[in-house]
């Protein structure tokens, strides 16, 4: 086990640690023992960057037990993209939550430790290199990730906890049905299986669509918009940016890794589906009173543009992908918070009452704005490079209708952006607001500003990122 | 045979549980509707890879061990978030506009016909 490799137990019992001790600190010290848990993990994942950078991936195993009663880790470029996004959306979302979850509030107790725990949840399920791990991490997300949307209390956000927990619980048991019968063909749990030709279709089908109901995939998506829009800001925020997308990720580990050839009707028709959610998503955000609703129907259309990678497997695709991943990641999160601080000071989110916005709270009206950017796609942008090479990836495999839904996608989120900003900071009609609150301080703001300006520099810098996702993964053609 | 039979005695439970969560209003029969379902899978995990060489196999026992361990907190957990959502909206259900009524089990009328009944 090189040094490196034992940074990977870091990555999850850091957090680990951090909730026990939270929970057994007094209230008014947990947010300090978070603090050291959030800031610790770049410093671990500095090193291991390297190491991946180097190596492809690194891995280890526990103990010296073998898999498959043994339990093997393993890093790769992808995972520690998600690890990264995770890292950056925890610390902005810890200055949004430092005073939304003050100690004074009773609300707060619980608040610091389940957020530990869904982080611990996450960063296993991106380490998981077996089908049987992958659940159970998968299975600590969901918990953690309930009871932190039901911590506001009241009606809406429990039943829409509630509703998550139904179909999460019924998504991971169609999952988990979908390992027995793969462990029942090939007598293994490795997420990448050597010695099969082709793995049972009905178990390939059921651990797919227990991944979609987690991801929010457009025909399972119902339990998104409520979870998501009556979560607090920073919850929603790290929620949309890095815990639906841990299932996406499973999800393209299990088509190209352990399902080694899939079947190409299957990949057409799991395309459509994404572009049946990318259409519908932008449809609903359009129509949406409220703009936490609108962001969050907007994440519906970006989960289906990732599913893409499906029909079009390639290696720029893959690159496209992930880099989507990171730069939505980002300018998601970064609206959240944003729509967190503009619900805080002005009462509501309605944007029917939210005119002159620009003039009110001018930082947020800009990551808004700055954020819009990268989910449109435009030039200089994260969003841009994501798309481009998704594109060009369409043009080389001479998908037309890949190629025009992915330029049409750009168009959609044009609408619900620009209707945002039409309405809240071009309104002719500068109506006076009831409630204002005091401003949450001035770090929050900053903090999502920083997280959308970081979505348009990725944009400029583009070359990292891409070098270390060119490794590509097991089962996509170089 | 005999594992013929376990398995389609597991499809038949899963079928009753899918249908009782989709069927039902009330979030507690929705759950035992999750746990029946669970079941059968459990069920399932055991039977098909059963033996290697006449032995049995521990890596899917192993897996049902874990299986139950978070079968069972996840349903404490949901029966928990269940009595919040009963002391705050009145009713145990997800739909917060919905009719009580509707909720009323057929069994708890009949307790309730027979309590009255009792008492003419």
């Amino acid at each position: 086990m090189t040094p490196p490799a034992q940074l990977l137990v870091g990555l999850v019992f850091v957090p680990l640690l951090t909730a026990l001790v939270a929970v057994m600190l007094p209230p008014r010290r947990r947010r300090w023992a978070v603090l050291f848990g959030a800031l610790a993990w770049p410093c671990l994942l500095a090193p291991l960057s390297l190491a991946v950078a180097r190596e492809g991936t690194v891995s280890m195993i526990f103990g010296g037990w073998a898999p498959p009663l043994g339990i093997g880790w393993r890093l790769d470029a992808l995972g520690l993209i998600v690890l990264w996004v995770h890292a950056l959306v925890g610390i902005a979302a810890l200055a949004s939550a430092w005073q939304r979850f003050d100690p004074e509030l009773s609300e707060s107790g619980p608040f610091w430790s389940l957020w530990m725990m869904l982080a611990t949840g996450v960063n296993l399920a991106l380490l998981a290199s077996d089908l049987f791990n992958l659940y159970v991490a998968l299975e600590l997300t969901t918990l953690a990730a309930v009871a932190l949307i039901a911590t506001d209390d009241g009606i809406a956000s429990l039943a829409a906890a509630m509703r998550y927990l139904l179909l999460a619980v019924l998504g991971s048991l169609m999952y988990v049905l979908g390992v027995g019968l793969v462990y029942a063909q090939t007598g293994s749990l490795a997420m990448h299986q050597p010695g099969v030709d082709e793995l049972n279709h009905v178990a390939l089908v059921l651990m797919l669509t227990g991944l979609m109901v987690k991801a929010a995939i457009f025909p399972l998506h119902v339990w998104l918009p409520h979870a998501y829009s009556n979560a607090p800001g920073p919850v929603a925020a790290i929620m949309a940016a890095v815990v639906g997308k841990v299932a996406l990720v499973a999800l393209w580990r299990i088509w190209f890794e352990t399902a080694v050839a899939p079947p190409l009707l299957l990949a057409n028709f799991l395309g459509l589906i994404g572009a049946t959610a990318i259409v519908y998503g932008a449809i609903a955000a359009y129509l949406q009173p409220r703009l936490k609703m609108v962001i969050a129907y907007s994440s519906v259309s970006h989960f289906g543009f990732l599913l893409l990678l499906l029909p079009l497997a390639s290696q720029q695709a893959f690159q496209g992908a992930g880099f989507h991943v990171l730069a939505h990641g980002l300018a998601k999160a970064a609206m959240f918070l944003a729509a967190a601080n503009i619900v805080a000071v002005l009462g509501s989110d309605t944007i029917r009452h939210l005119p002159g916005l620009d003039k009110r709270m001018p930082l947020e009206a800009f990551t808004l704005a700055l954020a819009g950017v990268t989910l449109i796609g435009l030039p200089p942008s994260g969003g841009f490079t994501g798309k481009w090479m998704l594109l060009s990836a369409a043009w080389q495999a001479g998908g037309w209708f890949w190629l025009l839904l992915i330029a049409l996608s750009g168009l959609m989120s044009a609408a619900y952006v620009f209707r945002i900003l039409a309405l809240t900071c071009f309104h002719p009609a500068r109506r006076a607001v009831h409630h204002l609150h005091p401003r949450p301080p001035k770090v929050t703001s900053l903090a999502a500003l920083m997280l959308a300006l970081l979505a348009v520099v990725i944009g400029l810098y583009p070359h990292p990122v891409l070098e270390l996702l060119g490794a590509g993964m097991p089962g996509i053609a170089p | 045979m005999t594992s013929a039979v376990f398995v389609l005695v597991a499809a038949a439970i899963f079928g009753l549980g899918l249908h009782g969560l989709l069927v039902s209003t009330h979030i507690m029969r929705k759950l035992l509707a999750l746990n029946l379902m669970l079941s059968a899978l459990f069920l399932l995990l055991i039977v098909v890879p059963a033996t290697i060489d006449g032995r049995p196999d521990p890596v899917p026992q192993a897996l049902v061990l874990t299986g139950i361990v978070i079968a069972v907190s996840t349903t404490a957990f949901a029966l928990a978030l269940m009595v919040r959502l009963f002391r705050k909206q009145g009713h145990a259900s997800i739909h917060p506009d919905i009719d009580p009524r509707l909720l009323r089990t057929r069994i708890s009328s009949k307790a309730k016909n027979h309590a009255s009944g009792d008492d003419r």
